[in-house]
Order: C-alpha cells, then structure tokens, then sequence
C-alpha cells in the first residue's frame, strides 16, 4: 500500500494521470505515456533508490502498461521487489509479477524460490500474498516445487489461509487436473472445516471435479443438500449474511453442484426435493442476491430428474421475473423459460405477450436472449414466423460475430422444420443475400446438396418444382448488386445444373446471365470458376440434347479472357470448355450427363487400372516400387524423439535447495578431500528426500481418503453454533430505518414509477390494441387463443386503474421531445454521488429494497444528526415535489430553459446554476433538501477532499462530481 | 470462473483492468476497447447483461454497472451466475466507499494499488471468496496497519479502522 494510502503519491505521479486526463487525442495520451516510459527508463535504473519511490516506480509502470505500453524493461525490478522483506514492497513486487508476467515467462523461475520461502513463513499476510501469486504464476511445470507447501497449509492456523490454499489448489487443477489427482481427498476434507469460509471456498474446486465427473462424489448428495439447508436456514453466523440473505454465493455454488449431480439421477433428485421447495417457497424476490437464488433453484429443478410440484413452483417464479419490469429479471426469466420448455413445453403459452414484448425491446442482450428461447421452441407450425423474426433482426445489426451466429441458426432450422420448398428457398436466399461472406461455406454446399436431391420426396414433380423455383428466384436475385460470393457460387452453380432443366429458359439467356455475372465480380476467381464451370454444362447439356450451340459474344470475349488467365485453375476450366464443345453428342453425354451431380463417382484409389503398365514395364527391367519407409532404410526415427523426451523429462528442473554443504571434521581435512565431500554428500540425499516426500503424500491421501468416505455433518452443525433464525429485533430495525431515511427517495421513486408506468401503460395498451402483435403470439405459440385472451383481459385490470390515476405528467401542449426529455429527467432522482446511482438506471428496481438505501439507513441509524436531518427533509419532501412538478412544467412550456441531465452527473452544476438564474430559489430547494438526506453528514470529509485535490493541482472538472454536491450542499 | 475484471471511465479510459488468465497486452487494449464500444451504445434502462462471445471466447459473459462517471464491468464464464456477480459489483463498490467515503473516480485513479488490494480480497485465482464487505475491509485494514506503520509522513491520513465499523 504504502504511499497509495490517500493522495500521498509524488507530484509526478498526479501530474502525469492529470495530463493523460486532458490529453484530447489517443495520439497525445500515447506521447505523454512515452515520455514517462524513458523518465522510467532512467530513473529505475539508478542506483540506490529509496524503497519508497521504488514502489512508486513500479506502479507508474503498471499504470503505463494498463494504457497499452510495452513496460517489459521494468519487469525485472518487479521481479526484485518480490525479493523485499518489508513486506508492502513484498506485496507491490507481486501484484506487479502477477499483473505483467504469463506463468511461462522466463522471470518466474526467479520468483519460484521466493514463494516457497513466504509460503513457509511466519507471518500470515506474506503467506496469503504468496498464495495469491500461486494462483497466477506456478504452472504446471513449477507445481512440484510449491504442491507440498500448499499442502501443508490447508490445515493453516488461520482461516484466510485455509481458504486461499484450496483457491490454490483448485487453480492448479485447472492448470494440470493430473498433478493434484491425489490430492481430492483434501478438498473432501475441507468441506467440513470449522470454518463456513473455507468450506465455501471449497464448493469451487468440487463444482469443476464434479462438471468433469460426478459419478464418484454421488456419496456426497445428502451432505450438500444438508449443508444447503442449514445455510438456508440462517445457522451460519450474521457475518455470513449478505443483505439480509445467509451466505447467498454458498448457496449458489451448491444448487449448482446438486444440479449436476441430480442430472439424469433419480434417487439423488429425491434427496434434493424438499430443500428447494423451501428455497422457492422462502425465496426473497424483493432483492438481487434473492433473485439470483431463485434463478439458481429453477437451473437446478430444470436439470435434476423433474418433479411436478417443484416445476409449478418454478414456473410461478419465472411468471413473476417476466412480470417484472427489470429489464435483468425479464432476461432471467426468459432464461429459466428457456430451460425449463424441454420439460414443460406448455409453459410457454401463458407467458406469450410477456416474450412477445421482450423481442421487441430496445435491449440487444434481452433481444438475443429471447431469439434463444424462440429457437427452442420452434416447431413446423411457428417456423415462418421465427425464422423471419430472426432474418429481420439480422438484416437490422452490423455484428459480424452475432450475425454469424443467427444466420446459421435460420439454416438450421429452415433445413429442419422447412413447410415448403418455395419458402425454404426464399429463406435461404435471405440468409446468403444478407449474410451471406458470414456463413459457413459448408452451409451452401448443403444448400446446393439439398436441391439436388429434395427433400426427399418421392414424386419427380416436386423435385422439378423445387429446382424450378430455385431456378427463377435466382435468375431475379441475380442482378442485384453486391452479392456475396458464396451466394454467388450457388447461383452458379443451380443455374448450370438446372437452368435450363424445365425448358423456360433458353440456354442463350442462362449463358448471357452467367457471363454477365463473371464480368461484374470479375475480380472473384471462385465465382468466375463456377460461372466456366456452369456455362460449360450448359452447352455440354445443348450437345447432348441434340441442339445446335451458338456462343454469345460475349461467351466467346469471356472464354478468351480465361484462357490467358493467370490462375491456371480458371485457365483450365476455360480450355475444358473449348474442348467439350468441339466433341460430338454421344461423348459429351459420357462426360457431363444431365442431373447426375447426386451420382456417386467410384474413384479407384488403388490405381489398379494402371496394373497392367506396371507389368510391362517390369519385365522390360524397370525397378520394382519401394515404399517410403523402406526407402529410407533407417529405423523408425520416431522412436529417437520418444526417447529423447523421456530423458528430457527426467531432466526437469528441481526446486528443492541443496542441502547445507555439511561443514567437514574440521581439522585434519586437507583442501583435496574437501571438495571430494561436497560433491558427493548433497545430491543423492536430496533426491530421495524428495520421493520420499512424494510417496509419504500420497499414502496420505488414499487413507484419509478411504477414512473420509462418509461425512459426518453433526460436528459441522455444531461447530456453526445454535440454530437461531435471524432475529427478529434487528431486521424490524433496519426495515424501519428504511422509509425513515429513504422517504423522499421513495416519494422521488414512487412518482417515477408512476409515470413510467403510466407510459410503459400507454404502450402496452397500444400493443395490445394491435391486431398484428396477437397474430404474431398466436402464430408464434401455436394459435391457442383462449389462453391469450384470458391474460390480456386479466392484465387489463390494473392498468386501467393506472391509466386513469391523475396525470400531471402529460402536458398535451408540450411538444413531443420536450416531454421525453422530461420523463428522462425525471426518472433520474438528482445524481447523489458514485452510488447513488446505482439502482436508478432499472427503474423497476422498488427503491425501497435499493441495498445500498439499507446500507445508508443501517449506518444512519447510529448518527443521531443525520436522522433529524432527514427528518426535516421528510417533512419538506412532498411540498418540494409539488413545487418541483408545477415549476417544470410551467418552466417547459415557457421553452425549457432547464437543461435536463440525463443521467450524466457531470452537468449537475451547471445546470443547478442554470436552474438558479431561470428560476431564483426554487430551483435550489429542488436538489439541497434531498442530497443530505440521503447521504450522511459527510460534507467537512468532501470539502477536505476537494481542498486536498485542488491542492494536487488536480482541476476538479469532470472527474470528481461529488464535489460539486458537497460544495452546494 | 471470473475471467476478468476491468473499471473503466464513461471516456473509455481504463481505470483498473485485471486479467485472471493471461492476456497480452495488445489483447488486453482491444478487449477494452470492445467492451467500452459495446458499453457506450447501449441505451439507458436496459439490463446489465451483455454477451461478451464475440470479443471474449466462447461462453464469456459480462456484466456492468454504470456508476457516475465509471463503469464497472465483470466478465465471466457460464459457471456464474449473473444477478450474483451484479451483487458481486455492488460488494465491489460498497468496500470500495467503506474505504474511501464517497468514492469518486479521483480515488480509483489515484490508490490503484489498494483498488488491487481489495479486489484480491473479494476474487481469488477467478473464483469468489469472500462477499461480506465488513471481511474484506478487515483484511485491508490489516494491510494498512502496516502500511500507517510504515509511512510516517503520509499526506492525508485514511486509517479506514476509525471509520464506520460495522
């Protein structure tokens, strides 16, 4: 930490963050950066540095690296710093290796025998800074040299050490699953530590050995479900709560790992039926963290082997995220839906409006998410309608990844569950004409493969009729410009195939638009080659038919043109078809004969045809063929290599210090002796140290781990102390701090959420109100409109209610704009500070719970002089916001003077001051009142802070807009 | 796991970018670079969602939390779960204010080290470990005892013990 604790850095430091601050162009930040590179450069390298500035050093080179610069020649004296025994520049030296260095570059075996010394060392912060650079640097190679330290310290004195060393040993096994195979036990061992904290860090190696496999830890499904109800049930220490939630991450991190173990297990899903009825049953929906947990349950309940009352409780939950006006819950919920339809396909249909609203959000992510659930669900009688829903949505992005991505599932599904052949064609022209350079090469020639060969229709009309209507839809496509090229390659290639098939079109007309095509992309070879390919056949079908080939012009200039080319491949194409057209009909049958491309053509690999050549030539004296390996005469070179790594590997490097040399019998050893003793006594002695070592662990683990096979979870209840529900004083206490502290807030938010209900009201019922929407949720959930219409009605109810609740907030004579701009005014309570913020930006969110109101009011509660102060703002509150609707709606119909925010804090003084010329003192009661009555009293603190910062000669603009609020407040 | 952690200002300049496997620096920049893009285009009032493929590898998820002028952004992979690692930001930002009251970006530029200190104390290796902010600031504070013993002239004394313990 050293000088990082405040503002205490040099002047060069702030300087340095001021001017990339200011810089205004990438250009000028890169050549601020590069003159601090060589300030660096020269300063790290001088002698005698102070540790201090040292420190500051590195960190000014983090900082650089951060920004995109090569720091590299600094790494070294990271590396150094490591070496420190004060520990702060210990712990700058590894936050600085483990940022810089990859855990194969060259400097770590210079940080190797730094860690084993702080891993063995007696104080516990250096242990735990060493384990955190465990984590990032050992790979695999260096595991040996720390795997019996860290050993060692899962049975550590102190809990944080405990639990980083299994962090640790669960990163080695994803490092190398192999090097600590033998070391499973341990993690079995932990999950009944007496410490909550370890065991939870514990879930995190045994969800990954349990993904890989969970066949041998079933034995495990009643401890966790037992762990998992005794977390539910508050037996875990207050500390462990979080927002009012026991050990919410723990939670997670088991529903996750019965999920996998119930998955396709029945007797293993019993065990796990009651705990999760009770965690939906309990679930807390007002928070995150307790939505995060009933999330989890329906994860859980989707994948275990499937049980009708638990799937009710989750499809109640997913009604209720779907319900919910948070775009994240609404995302979530979809989510579930998604995984819990291959269970239930009929849940699906009382939640259609809901989904139906979520495809059309602004929100990308909510958008995609729900095309992923659409593509589940798709069946052949809603396939038209989701597959356009998809191409138009593709059409409508410009990200190449995604754009991918749902192309290929239009395909997909088109290939799948494709009504009719016209349709199927027309879609997949969509796809090619608008993604057409991003799909899968693969994708066309199973297009090509699909219509040649149907789809596998009996009766040659259909089969003709598809070609055909392939055939026309291309001829139309074709002069559209710009297409991508491996459209064009199947144009060309079905108009060669079939262009002239049914007789429609004339082989002049085909060959015209084939040559056209190649002198438009003349710069595309392959198209060009397909294009040659194509005209051949066709002529090559004329001849056979027994009609009289007359080349275009422009054939002709074409086939010219190719035959001087510089790719021999369109060369040889071209000369192909000068000589097919010169044969006679029989021949030019045998070679192109019409619809065979679905032939299979027998290639001969054994070239046996040409056996008879051989003969002859043997017995006119030619040399018999010897294969490659004979020819070369040597013994499998392979086996070399193969040797050759083993004693590599034996080679590998040691980590283990030689032993102390042992001093000899002092005098009667001459100088010759000497040296004879030092180099035999250390070495063997070392090395069977270290197998011994070795062979001594791993019997270790097999005992414990036969001995450990049945866990026994009473002595882990115990240890977890009385089973007491959290009491009942202290949580009526903090929910009674709440409106106390947060009632302005929650008047500010319940008029928010009024108007945006009322607009969010107004659309919906506009939707609803259009006719084209419920078509497309009957056509989209299979038309069962009884089902629809009971929602839409039972829907209706409350949102009459809002819409006839007073609006104030419609100013019919207000121009459009201006009330958007209001309502996104108003749904910004006056920026506060850093966290303030926070859950403003879901406006569904209800205030009341926003965590950090709780963690406001819990801290309130103790300082007696912000409880009066918001007292007295409690009773202003709703005259101000009486006033604060008049003024700015009289203010914008007088031309809005009043510069709305939106969002961006930054403005938060010029508009106040903006507001205060507009309008006198009005326009500051609006935001004074509100800013103490929120945060503590913490004015003196910011203005220090500010004077401090002014001081730094930092300019307070953008970057720090608590300042403002604690100036004017 | 937890693949990646990065703060950065609504400038698109990083504050704090911490990689939990390796990342060239160049890789890094454009990561960054792509996240702030994605970032900024989105509307307000949406979720804090976003798909991280197609810059981030396959099954890599980010979350976000805009906060004043910084974005906090947590990239992850299908082992997490999302509202949890929303939580898990807040957990992030709530230390964050314990340790600096008021935090501003001010603080996040200038005490990049702690920043590092006590992230290190929440995400271990990629996985959580520790979501009780009360722990968190126990350990850093542990840290910083060393650090006031150490430093005797330190300009603006921030012994966070004095401070609000809860």
């Amino acid at each position: 930490m050293g000088s990082q604790g405040g503002f205490g850095q040099s002047k060069e430091f702030l300087d340095l963050i001021k001017s990339i601050g200011e810089a205004r162009s990438k250009a000028e930040e890169d050549r601020i950066v590069i003159r601090e590179i060589e300030t660096l450069k020269r300063r790290i390298s001088e002698p005698d540095i102070p540790k201090r500035k040292m420190k500051e050093y590195i960190i000014r080179l983090l900082y650089v690296e951060m920004l995109g610069h090569d720091a590299s020649f600094g790494y070294i004296h990271a590396v150094k710093m490591t070496h420190d025994d004060n520990l702060l520049s210990k712990r700058t030296g590894y936050l600085a290796v483990t940022l810089f260095l990859n855990d194969d570059h060259d400097l770590i075996i210079l940080i190797v025998n730094t860690i084993q010394k702080d891993l063995k060392s007696d104080n516990y912060l250096v242990v735990c800074a060493a384990l955190n650079a465990v984590c990032r640097l050992i790979n695999e190679e260096t595991i040996p040299a720390v795997l019996p330290l860290i050993v060692e310290l899962l049975s550590h004195g102190k809990e944080a050490v405990r639990k980083k060393a299994v962090m640790a040993l669960h990163s080695f096994y994803r490092k190398s699953p192999s090097s600590v195979s033998h070391l499973v036990s341990n993690f079995r061992k932990r999950l009944c530590d007496n410490d909550p904290g370890v065991m939870g860090a514990t879930l995190c190696p045994l969800f990954d050995l349990i993904n890989d496999d969970p066949n041998p830890y079933k034995d495990l499904v009643v401890s966790f479900v037992s762990i998992l109800k005794q977390v539910a049930e508050h037996r875990l220490p207050k500390s462990y709560d979080y927002h009012q939630m026991p050990a919410p991450f723990v939670q997670i991190k088991l529903l996750k790992i019965l999920a996998l173990l119930g998955s396709g297990d029945k007797p293993s899903s019993e065990h796990m039926y009651t705990v999760i009825g009770d965690i939906i049953r309990k679930g807390d929906s007002s928070s995150n963290i307790g939505n995060a947990i009933l999330y989890e349950s329906i994860r859980t309940v989707s994948s275990i082997h499937s049980n009708a009352k638990l799937l009710e409780a989750a499809a109640d939950v997913i009604a209720k995220f779907l319900k919910s006006d948070s775009h994240n819950l609404k995302y979530m919920g979809i989510d579930a839906l998604g995984r819990l339809i291959k269970l239930s396909p009929l849940i699906a249909e009382q939640h259609q409006l809901a989904v139906i609203d979520c495809l059309e959000d602004p929100d990308d992510t909510l958008k995609r998410k729900t095309f992923e659930l659409l593509y589940k669900m798709t069946k052949s009688s809603n396939v038209e309608v989701i597959v356009d829903r998809m191409i138009e949505y593709m059409i409508s992005i410009s990200d190449d990844h995604y754009k991918t991505y749902i192309a290929s599932r239009c395909v997909e599904l088109a290939e799948q569950f494709a009504p009719s052949n016209h349709w199927f064609i027309q879609t997949m022209n969509k796809v090619f004409e608008h993604a057409g350079d991003l799909v899968n090469i693969k994708v066309a020639h199973n297009l090509m493969r699909l219509i040649a060969e149907g789809f596998g229709e009996d009766d040659d009309a259909a089969y003709s009729q598809l070609r055909s209507s392939a055939v026309e839809s291309y001829l139309r496509i074709i002069g559209e410009p710009k297409l991508p090229s491996v459209f064009l390659q199947v144009i060309c290639w079905v108009l060669g195939e079939y262009g002239t098939a049914d007789g429609k079109h004339s082989a002049s007309y085909i060959t015209g638009k084939l040559c056209d095509m190649a002198e438009a992309y003349s710069n595309d070879e392959i198209v060009k080659a397909y294009a040659i390919t194509a005209l051949t056949k066709i002529y090559a079908f004329e001849i056979a038919a027994g009609r009289k080939v007359d080349m275009l012009s422009e054939c002709q200039s074409l086939v010219e043109e190719l035959l001087a080319s510089h790719s021999t491949d369109l060369q040889q194409r071209a000369y192909e078809l000068q000589a097919v057209i010169g044969l006679d009909a029989r021949a030019v049958e045998a070679i192109l004969p019409h619809d065979a491309s679905c032939e299979d053509i027998e290639v001969d690999k054994n070239l046996s045809f040409l056996n008879g050549y051989i003969q002859q030539s043997i017995e006119s004296g030619a040399m018999p063929y010897i294969s490659e390996n004979e020819r070369s005469g040597m013994v499998n070179t392979s086996n070399f290599r193969s040797h050759d790594q083993q004693e590599s590997g034996q080679h590998g490097l040691r980590f283990e210090a030689y032993e102390v040399p042992k001093a000899p019998v002092p005098s009667k050893v001459t100088p010759v002796s000497l040296s004879s003793t030092t180099d035999l006594v250390p070495v063997p002695e070392s090395l069977y140290a270290r197998e011994t070592q070795q062979i001594s662990s791993v019997g270790l683990a097999s005992d414990t781990g036969s001995s450990e096979l049945k866990l026994r979870l009473d002595g882990v209840q115990k240890k977890w102390g009385k089973p007491t529900y959290s009491s009942p004083a202290s949580s009526s206490n903090s929910t009674s701090q709440n409106p106390v502290n947060g009632v302005t807030k929650v008047d500010v938010a319940t008029t928010i959420n009024s108007k945006a209900r009322d607009s969010y009201d107004s659309r919906k019922q506009q939707n609803e109100i259009d006719p084209e929407k419920q078509k497309l949720a009957a056509s989209l959930f299979g038309g069962s409109t009884k089902t629809e219409r009971r929602t839409s009605t039972s829907s209706k109810g409350p949102k009459a209610s809002a819409a006839d609740r007073p609006q104030d907030s419609k100013a019919a004579s207000v121009p459009n704009k201006a009330s958007g701009e209001k309502t996104n005014q108003v749904q910004q309570p006056p920026p506060q500070d850093l966290l303030d913020l926070g859950e403003p930006t879901v406006t569904a969110a209800p205030p009341a719970v926003d965590p950090f109101m709780q963690l406001e009011g819990l801290l309130d509660s103790s300082n007696s002089s912000a409880v009066t102060n918001s007292g007295g703002a409690v009773a202003n509150a709703p005259d101000i916001m009486g006033l604060y609707r008049g003024t700015t709606s009289s203010e914008q119909s007088g031309g809005g003077g009043y510069n709305p925010a939106s969002g961006d804090n930054l403005n938060l003084l010029s508009e106040l001051s903006n507001a205060a010329a507009v309008r006198g003192t009005t326009g500051a009661t609006i935001v004074s009142p509100l800013s103490p009555s929120v945060k503590g009293a913490n004015a003196k603190d910011s203005l220090e802070k500010d004077a401090k910062v002014r001081q730094m000669g930092v300019t307070p603009t953008s970057q720090n807009p608590n300042l403002f609020r604690d100036l004017l407040g | 796991m937890i693949r990646a952690v990065l703060v950065m200002n609504t400038q698109g300049k990083p504050r704090l970018a911490k990689f939990y496997e390796f990342m060239p620096v160049e890789k890094q920049q454009e990561i960054i670079r792509n996240v702030f893009a994605v970032l900024c285009s989105r509307p307000e009032h949406v979720s804090n969602f976003v798909d991280a493929e197609s810059f981030f590898g396959p099954d890599a998820r980010l979350v976000y939390k805009h906060l004043a002028t910084l974005y906090f952004v947590f990239i992850f992979d299908g082992s997490e779960n999302e509202l949890a690692m929303l939580d898990l930001i807040q957990v992030f930002v709530e230390t964050l204010d314990k340790c600096f009251r008021n935090v501003c970006e001010l603080d996040v530029v200038f005490n990049y080290s702690k920043m590092h200190t006590i992230l290190d104390e929440i995400i271990f290796g990629g996985q959580v470990l520790e979501t009780s902010s009360t722990e968190v600031m126990k350990a850093v504070e542990e840290i910083s005892k060393l650090d006031a013993a150490s430093s005797a002239i330190n300009l603006v004394p921030k012994s966070v013990s004095s401070w609000r313990s809860r």
